[in-house]
């Protein structure tokens, strides 16, 4: 496929998912909102008016356009998978400047800001490999506060599951009103350290509505979910019922002795758009249709 | 709860009225500081220097906006709060100097700016996170910039608002901290839970 394409679709994701809010993520808030205390409402209703205003004004729901990472599942068949990544840094630079975005690319040695969110290993891609000649890419812009509280531990493996609970609800007390609650909880155990983060922040790419196949690890969402609701930190941190929208669990196997976890948060602007490019060139927008 | 709309100059007397989870607009001059700002302003009343403006009775909030030049004006783009807490280090001196009444943020501050509240009338309304479009809205006019030397995020910006918020007063001038509140209520429910999951302490 064309590169000119890619790029192009990649620009039209990248704009999508910094301006509006997946439906899913949208409904939950409404729910919450239903659900809310006195104090709680007032947060949820305005993260909803805001919502509504970056949609109207088409402007980024958040001023922190956060941190630019794909996920690009490639066909083993399609065409110019080598200079995808080339695409995908040019369309970061065009959206930093156009749609706007805020430029969050620091070099960590230097405290300099690239000015355009490139850099090195910014945008970040995550591959994977399937068959056929399509390409689905999707994009997350993840924000710095929700980022700052993720946090990976190397359990007890004698503690089994019950070691996770326990991790998860300290480090969603210890985060408290830092990550912009309501949250998204992403939590994966197994595989090592690096493996454990990665499928964590990759399940934060599931709609709210989609729970895990295996009823087991569903239920175990379920009840981490109606945990992370009894704290009691609520919308901001202010206090309230809703301190999570949605909770999503994956995992690997892991070694005998090791039993790494981890807790990804994103925001309640969890945002995120994927499209589908065939071999054609024709092009899917996954989670919202392109308006013309 | 009481919803309360004010406009600055805001009075002591008037500050004095709200108590924590009341709900507050601000109508008048909201001026930005962060890190950089706080210093530089307490730096001034260090050596003698006068601020280029009064701060006294005004709003004072945490955020770098994004700004954007139309012709010879500015305008807010997007101008979310950032945590507060990193001014925490500053906000008692400054409350005491400048006579600011309202502290603009997310994510609470501490004790030193709540006993400073208390001894010279301020609140810490909590503006939601995030809600950065919401709050460019409420941002009628940008009067002027100020120290633009320090960077479009660190400048002063000076804004003429109209009910700027909603606002829930977090911290007010009489020692109370719906954070600090927060927090012993979740340590409390973090036993219940522990429970609930079978989990031992």
């Amino acid at each position: 496929m064309d590169t000119a394409k890619i790029e192009e679709v990649a620009f039209n994701i990248l704009k999508q998912a910094v301006i509006y809010l997946p439906d899913d993520v949208r409904q939950a808030l409404k729910k919450a909102y239903a659900e809310e205390t006195e104090t709680g409402k007032i947060q949820l209703k305005a993260i909803l008016d805001n919502i509504e205003l970056a949609e109207k004004s088409q402007a980024p729901v958040c001023q922190d356009t956060g941190t630019i990472i794909f996920y690009v599942k490639a066909g083993d068949k399609a065409k110019n998978l080598g200079k995808v990544e080339e695409a995908l840094i040019k369309a970061t630079k065009k959206a930093t400047a156009e749609v706007p975005l805020r430029p969050n690319a620091v070099n960590p040695f230097t405290g300099k800001n690239s000015g355009d969110n490139t850099g090195r290993n910014i945008p970040f891609v995550n591959w994977e490999i399937t068959s056929g000649s399509d390409i689905e890419m999707t994009v997350m812009t993840k924000g710095g506060g929700s980022e700052n509280v993720c946090m990976g531990g190397m359990l007890v493996p004698g503690e089994g599951i019950r070691g996770l609970k326990k991790f998860v609800v300290d480090t969603v007390i210890k985060a408290g009103a830092q990550p912009c609650p309501p949250t998204i909880l992403g939590i994966a155990i197994g595989g090592g350290a690096d493996i454990s983060m990665k499928l964590a922040k990759k399940t934060l790419l599931k709609p709210l509505t989609e729970h895990n196949p295996d009823p087991e690890i569903a239920a175990l969402e379920k009840e981490i979910y109606e945990a992370a609701n009894m704290t009691g930190i609520g919308p901001m941190g202010l206090g309230g019922k809703t301190t999570v929208l949605g909770v999503h669990v994956d995992f690997a196997f892991r070694h005998p002795a090791s039993f790494p976890a981890a807790v990804a948060f994103n925001c309640w602007a969890s945002r995120r758009a994927s499209a589908l490019i065939k071999a054609d060139d024709t092009v899917e927008y996954l989670t919202r249709k392109l308006k013309g | 709860m009481a919803v309360y709309k004010l406009k600055t100059p805001i009075s002591e007397a008037d500050i004095r009225k709200l108590k924590v989870n009341d709900v507050l607009y601000v109508t008048g001059t909201i001026v930005t500081a962060r890190d950089q700002a706080h210093r530089r302003a307490l730096e001034y009343f260090k050596e003698g220097k006068p601020l280029p403006l009064s701060l006294e009775g005004l709003a004072v909030f945490h955020c770098g906006p994004v700004m954007s030049k139309q012709g010879d004006k500015w305008i807010a783009v997007a101008a979310g709060p950032t945590t507060s807490t990193r001014m925490d280090i500053f906000e008692d001196e400054f409350i005491k100097n400048f006579k600011v009444r309202v502290v603009i943020g997310k994510g609470g501050m501490g004790k030193r700016t709540t006993d400073a509240m208390a001894k010279y009338g301020a609140v810490y309304g909590a503006f939601t996170g995030g809600a950065a479009i919401l709050a460019a809205k409420a941002i009628k006019n940008v009067r002027t910039v100020e120290w633009y030397d320090l960077g479009m995020p660190e400048a002063m910006w000076v804004f003429e608002a109209e009910e700027f918020g909603p606002l829930t007063v977090a911290i007010d001038s009489h020692g109370n901290n719906l954070f600090t509140d927060v927090q012993k209520t979740v340590e409390e429910n973090k036993q219940r839970i522990y429970q609930k999951l079978g989990l031992s302490p």
